[in-house]
């Protein structure tokens, strides 16, 4: 009898296990990671996506993609982004998070209103920007004209159009930043605060002797999460300049989808995704090793 | 004094940002109530004449509501599916001891770093092969299983919550772990089950990348492309485009006051948490 109820127990764990990770396990595995492999597989072919991929070339496609000025422009391209996202916006989201933290009069409307841009689709943040950026009845134009000067037409601009997708980047992203950073700062105990003050520690010395150094897991994952996200600009870029003009502002991924998918050079595209995985890896393997490191100590 | 006049130097830093947020905004939906002529010659001041034409306009055109109703229906399946999997997994993750729990947890973990943009030609390969293009499951499908990992990571750590003693005594009254999923974890569970509604819907919502590379036929658009298609239509008057936007901001707005506590709470709860 007890023997039969064990059995029956037995069965019923694992039966549940199986029912309820199965699901999930399918979709991730077929959609998300068996992607990656075929991808690798696919960039040493020359393919149009028609029929298997048989015209086998090797490393060739990551030799051109190597040797080609726009791909390597749209890699600088993804430096600056990450480099603008992490000494502009994030010291930027540091410092507001260090004052929205606390709850003085309107704190909360200010925290809703930073963290507002972020919510908007990149697709509806990034078309506002193009109407406020046009050089005809946009704000710019607008200002110009007070001047009684012809408008820049900003993104069509070779030298300013990377420029005015940065001041996009960092309008819609400083927000979910400084929301991170402040829930982090919130769960700081009051008592290492007060007894700061007691020892005479002032409003700077206190958030840069103490908050920020207990902020640091948060601030990394900050770090993480920006590079990750500067790494992957797509939708931010394709209303304003869709990579032009003459391909100036492409990012990997825009790079990746005019140049692979949108002219079914599939092979070639491929090998671009797999060097945006490779990279992104990188990152996120230095970020688990200093995080870890970094337990590893306290 | 001396910190009176700070906090006025501080309130009236923020007042200036609040501006930088809100001015693009402003002038948006400001532009929505102006004739082209209006909007060319006047571009910061409220309009001469108040004209509503660009709304019924718009809302006279049958592809706006087909937009929107095909956003909804995919961010309705993808959040639906997305809860029943991620729960049912994140179940088994915090409440059943067995060999290889751990390993599988970070298996489906490892989904977060991985670039969705390098899986979108395989996936358009696969979607293909499957004969969904055309569908709604080429959008949905993709998109629950990048949206698992984050998903399964917010459930995890609330169910974990959830006493073991509570399950001890379950379990003696004979209930096996299905039906303490269903009768006892799931009720406990409905402000993250919230938080992942509204993340998942939201991700949904915005996505603009994953449609692009799998919906061709125009009837089958999202918002985003929608948009996208529409300023293709009207690039010569951009009234009408930013009508179209402030109907976009208008109900993203709204949702975002409703739902505030929900977003904040998934976005920097799976942030912190991990």
């Amino acid at each position: 009898m007890i023997k039969k109820n064990i059995t029956s127990a037995f069965v019923e764990k694992y039966s549940t296990i199986i029912i309820f990770l199965v699901p999930a396990l399918t979709l991730f595995t077929v959609f998300v990671v068996m992607p990656i492999f075929e991808a690798a597989y696919f960039s040493f072919y020359r393919w149009n996506g028609m029929g298997p991929p048989e015209k086998y070339v090797g490393f060739k496609n990551y030799a051109f993609l190597f040797k080609n000025g726009i791909f390597l422009n749209a890699l600088k391209n993804n430096f600056w982004i990450i480099f603008v996202s992490l000494f502009i916006q994030l010291p930027f989201a540091l410092f507001l998070a260090l004052f929205l933290a606390n709850n003085f009069r309107g704190a909360a409307i200010f925290r809703s209103l930073f963290f507002l841009p972020y919510i908007l689709a990149e697709i509806v943040a990034s078309l506002i920007w193009v109407y406020i950026y046009k050089g005809d009845y946009g704000l710019v134009g607008a200002i110009w004209g007070l001047f009684g000067a012809d408008a820049p037409w900003i993104t069509a601009d070779k030298e300013w159009a990377l420029t005015a997708i940065l001041i996009v980047v960092v309008w819609k992203y400083f927000g979910i930043h400084m929301m991170i950073m402040i829930s982090g700062l919130q769960g700081i105990s009051k008592e290492v605060i007060e007894a700061a003050k007691i020892d005479g520690a002032g409003p700077v010395t206190t958030a840069l002797r103490i908050k920020i150094p207990i902020l640091w897991p948060t601030i990394t994952l900050s770090i993480f999460l920006s590079t990750l996200g500067s790494l992957q600009l797509f939708d931010l870029i394709m209303p304003l300049t869709m990579g032009g003009p003459s391909n100036v502002t492409h990012s990997m991924v825009t790079y990746l989808y005019d140049f692979g998918v949108g002219r079914m050079r599939l092979g070639f595209g491929s090998a671009i995704s797999v060097v945006i995985f490779i990279i992104c890896f990188v990152v996120a393997l230095i970020y688990q090793t200093t995080i870890l490191k970094d337990k590893g100590y306290n | 004094m001396q910190s009176k006049l700070s906090k006025f130097y501080m309130y009236l830093f923020l007042t200036f940002l609040a501006g930088i947020i809100l001015v693009p905004l402003y002038l948006t939906f400001i532009s929505s109530f102006k004739t082209l002529g209006d909007l060319s010659s006047n571009v910061i001041g409220l309009p001469r004449e108040w004209i509503l034409s660009n709304y019924t306009d718009v809302f006279g055109m049958e592809y706006f509501w087909s937009f929107a109703w095909n956003s909804l229906v995919y961010g309705v399946l993808t959040t639906v599916l997305t809860l029943i999997c991620a729960s049912m997994a994140a179940f088994v993750f915090a409440h059943i001891r067995f060999f290889g729990n751990r390993f599988l947890f970070n298996y489906l973990l490892i989904g977060l770093m991985f670039p969705f943009a390098s899986a979108i030609i395989p996936l358009f390969l696969k979607v293909r092969d499957f004969g969904l293009l055309g569908t709604y499951w080429a959008v949905v499908l993709p998109q629950i299983a990048f949206g698992l990992g984050f998903a399964i990571l917010l459930f995890r750590g609330f169910f974990k919550q959830i006493p073991p003693e509570l399950f001890d005594a379950a379990y003696v009254d004979g209930c096996n772990y299905s039906n303490f999923f269903f009768r006892i974890t799931i009720p406990l569970s409905v402000p993250i089950f919230s938080t992942v509604a509204v993340v998942t819907f939201v991700t949904s919502w915005n996505n603009y990348l994953l449609p692009l590379i799998m919906v061709s036929n125009e009837e089958l658009y999202p918002w985003p492309m929608g948009i996208m298609f529409f300023r293709g239509e009207y690039d010569t008057d951009w009234s009408m485009v930013l009508t179209y936007v402030s109907l976009t901001l208008i109900p993203a707005i709204v949702f975002f006051l409703l739902a505030q506590k929900y977003i904040i709470a998934g976005l920097t709860g799976g942030a912190v948490k991990e």
